[in-house]
């Protein structure tokens, strides 16, 4: 049961949530709001945005400044409103299919801007909601709706892309360890900067079924057996590396924000 | 004091959207209206707003859809391909119920079309672009003083009616250049606030004296949930036939019911006019000079300008038909608006159809000629 700070931060109202029992997205609002309750911060100065998925239903149950926009296009509607009042905490939610195939674009550019927004990508490496289609993270060689004979198309790394495009906070977890979870959450948050945290969830109704993960419990087992810690994984070949899930914060750097970098530039201009 | 200006049309609706307090603008580049972008990117730091460069249309409709939630009035601007590409999140807008004021200035079509050259070819888009019912609000300036004062009613009627409004300039008026008498003392209009606890808000229980809902800003002590999904009173989705049909039928009602407060036309010559000319943006200019040349040569000639294409002024120029004998509509476009004229005049009197779609404007000439044609 979780503590009533961490009620205070749910709509009770709008139980029964939507997803099926047992789908890993629960384990990482729960780790969200813990991670909000342990910064202290104010739920109506805290705004949490989302796409379309099961994943970005999570902010209906959420008892903050909400807002549920469009497939993939979240990133952007968020980038507004930090833009429009940067005093306010601002997180995103997104499923993997909404951030990194329709909303790769709005991805990489809010880390290249450096928005101090925290995105967690809630990776199921399916499309879930629609029926269990291939995403770009589902991984190659395993089935799905849209690959019934097996994915060809190469994996996406998440994490490897949000580095390449410039956001100052990148980190992974799995729902297997939702500790971690809620720590790199509360880091991401922190961060005066864009942050990534992609969460590794679980969908055993459409990804476990085609993949031999059919009940909730064989996805936290398979996390369980592959994960591999960052300082572990930098003493391991590519090739010990194939299929393992390499967690832990993969980059905290400092760089120009960009909500900073406007007030500044109006500060330049009004003189 | 009015301020003499001399502007761009594209100017003057970035100086129009600054006066009505739009503090936020997010667009990415296009042509014909890029000078609306860079106009709102040099002025809006002046004034302690927010200017940014999306990395598509779709960022730039989204952003400010975000600024708007936020409490921000907010403005995004495109052309023929970017228009199609808002659209979706303009539907977001529609359905959450966020002020925003969407400019299109309308270039050729279809896809890339002619970037530089004028076309009407976009309003029936802006009715039904998006999918889904909704009730649209659409001005069609025709001069740069319209561009200026009908992009600050753009905004006042967004924040009364919590809704997108469009404006769809064109290539010619976007571009020409025009002294304005820009007035001070404009109405300003601003979103009704909350005025309970934020423990009693109900995002979306509409007020029933005019159907629209209070909003809270982001930030401003309401916690609320906005959703693309068709949802109840407390914005949360629902499946719930009679919250669906409640939702869907207030969307449509708040903006029918004030259709008259929304609709405006211009007419000249038109009281005893036995041709009527009905036309709209650039094409009026071009159509007011043959009305007056044809005058002078003894022809009865008027003409109806539909000022808001989305209400159409069907009642106000369904008056006219009973009068004149026939009806005229010339259009950058192979006939869009003309079946809204022929749906108002409902076979009242003959309406012909006057299209042209080589990039160019008409030529008073030209418009003479198709008159006299059916004359
Ligand atoms: C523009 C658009 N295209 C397609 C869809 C259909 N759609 C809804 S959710 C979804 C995929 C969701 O997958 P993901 O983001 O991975 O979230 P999950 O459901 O797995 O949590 C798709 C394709 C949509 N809503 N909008
Ligand atoms: S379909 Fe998959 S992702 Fe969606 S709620 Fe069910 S388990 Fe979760
Ligand atoms: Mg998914």
């Amino acid at each position: 049961m979780p503590r009533p700070e961490v009620l205070n931060w749910i709509r009770q109202q709008f139980f029964p949530h939507v997803w099926c029992p047992g789908c890993g997205h629960g384990i990482i609002m729960h780790a969200m709001i813990r991670a909000l309750v342990a910064e202290g911060k104010d739920p109506t100065q805290t705004v949490l945005a989302s796409g379309i998925g099961c994943s970005s239903r999570m902010p209906g149950y959420v008892n903050t400044c909400t807002v549920h926009t469009t497939h993939g296009r979240s990133l952007a509607f968020a980038t507004g409103i930090k833009l429009a009042k940067p005093e306010l905490t601002v997180l995103d939610v997104m499923g993997d299919g909404d951030c990194s195939a329709i909303g790769g674009n709005h991805f990489i550019h809010a880390c290249r801007r450096n928005i101090d927004i925290t995105a967690i990508i809630m990776n199921n490496n399916i499309y879930g909601m629609t029926g269990g289609q291939a995403s770009p993270t589902t991984p190659q060689g395993s089935y799905a709706t849209t690959a019934p004979y097996g994915a060809i198309d190469p994996t996406f790394d998440l994490c490897k892309l949000a580095e390449g495009a410039g956001a100052s906070f990148i980190a992974r977890g799995t729902i297997a360890n939702p500790v971690q979870c809620e720590q790199l959450i509360r880091k991401g948050i922190q961060n005066k900067g864009f942050s990534v945290i992609e969460i590794l969830s679980s969908c055993h109704t459409q990804y476990g079924r085609k993949n031999k993960r059919r009940r909730p419990i064989d996805n936290i087992n398979f996390f369980k057996e592959n994960v591999v810690p960052l300082a572990k994984a930098k003493t391991m070949s590519p090739e010990e590396l194939e299929g393992k899930v390499v967690t832990g914060e993969f980059v905290n750097r400092q760089s120009p924000e960009y909500t900073e970098q406007y007030q500044k530039l109006i500060e330049r201009v009004r003189g | 004091m009015p301020k003499v200006a001399f502007w761009q049309g594209n100017v003057a609706i970035a100086q129009g959207a600054l006066a009505a307090g739009c503090r936020f603008f997010g667009g990415y580049p296009i042509t014909p209206s890029s000078e609306i972008a860079e106009t709102m990117a040099e002025e809006l730091p002046k004034l302690g707003g927010k200017f940014i460069q999306m990395e598509d249309e779709i960022g730039g409709i989204a952003a400010a859809i975000g600024a708007s939630i936020s409490g921000v009035k907010a403005m995004t601007a495109t052309s023929g391909p970017g228009f199609s590409l808002k659209q979706e999140n303009l539907g977001f807008a529609y359905i959450a119920e966020i002020p925003l004021v969407v400019v299109d200035v309308m270039r050729g079509g279809p896809s890339t079309g002619l970037p530089t050259k004028v076309s009407q070819q976009d309003v029936m888009q802006a009715r039904w672009g998006t999918h889904g019912d909704h009730g649209t609000i659409a001005y069609v300036p025709s001069s740069i003083k319209e561009m200026y004062e009908l992009t600050v009613k753009a905004f006042n009627m967004a924040e009364r009616f919590r809704q997108p409004v469009l404006v769809l300039g064109d290539e010619i008026i976007g571009h020409m250049r025009e002294k304005v008498l820009v007035e001070d003392g404009l109405e300003i209009v601003n979103r009704k606030r909350p005025v309970v606890a934020p423990d009693e808000f109900v995002p979306y229980k509409a007020d029933p004296s005019d159907d629209v809902p209070f909003m809270a800003g982001f930030g401003e002590g309401y916690r609320w949930h906005a959703t693309g999904l068709t949802h109840n009173d407390w914005g949360f989705p629902t499946n719930n036939a009679a919250d669906i049909e409640k939702k869907m039928l207030r969307l449509m009602r708040k903006v029918d019911r004030f259709r008259d407060d929304i609709v405006e036309y211009d007419t000249y010559e038109a009281d005893d006019a036995e041709v009527l000319i009905v036309s709209y943006g650039s094409v009026s200019r071009s159509a007011l000079r043959a009305v007056h040349e044809m005058r002078q040569q003894g022809m009865k000639v008027g003409h109806f300008r539909p000022i808001t294409i989305w209400p159409f002024p069907d009642k106000e120029l369904g008056a006219y038909a009973s009068r004149v004998k026939k009806i005229i509509v010339p259009e950058l476009n192979c006939g869009q608006m003309v079946t809204e004229v022929e749906r108002a005049v409902h076979g009242k009197c003959p309406v012909y159809s006057k299209g042209l779609v080589n990039g160019e404007l008409f030529k008073p000439s030209e418009i003479i000629a198709a008159v006299k044609e059916v004359a």
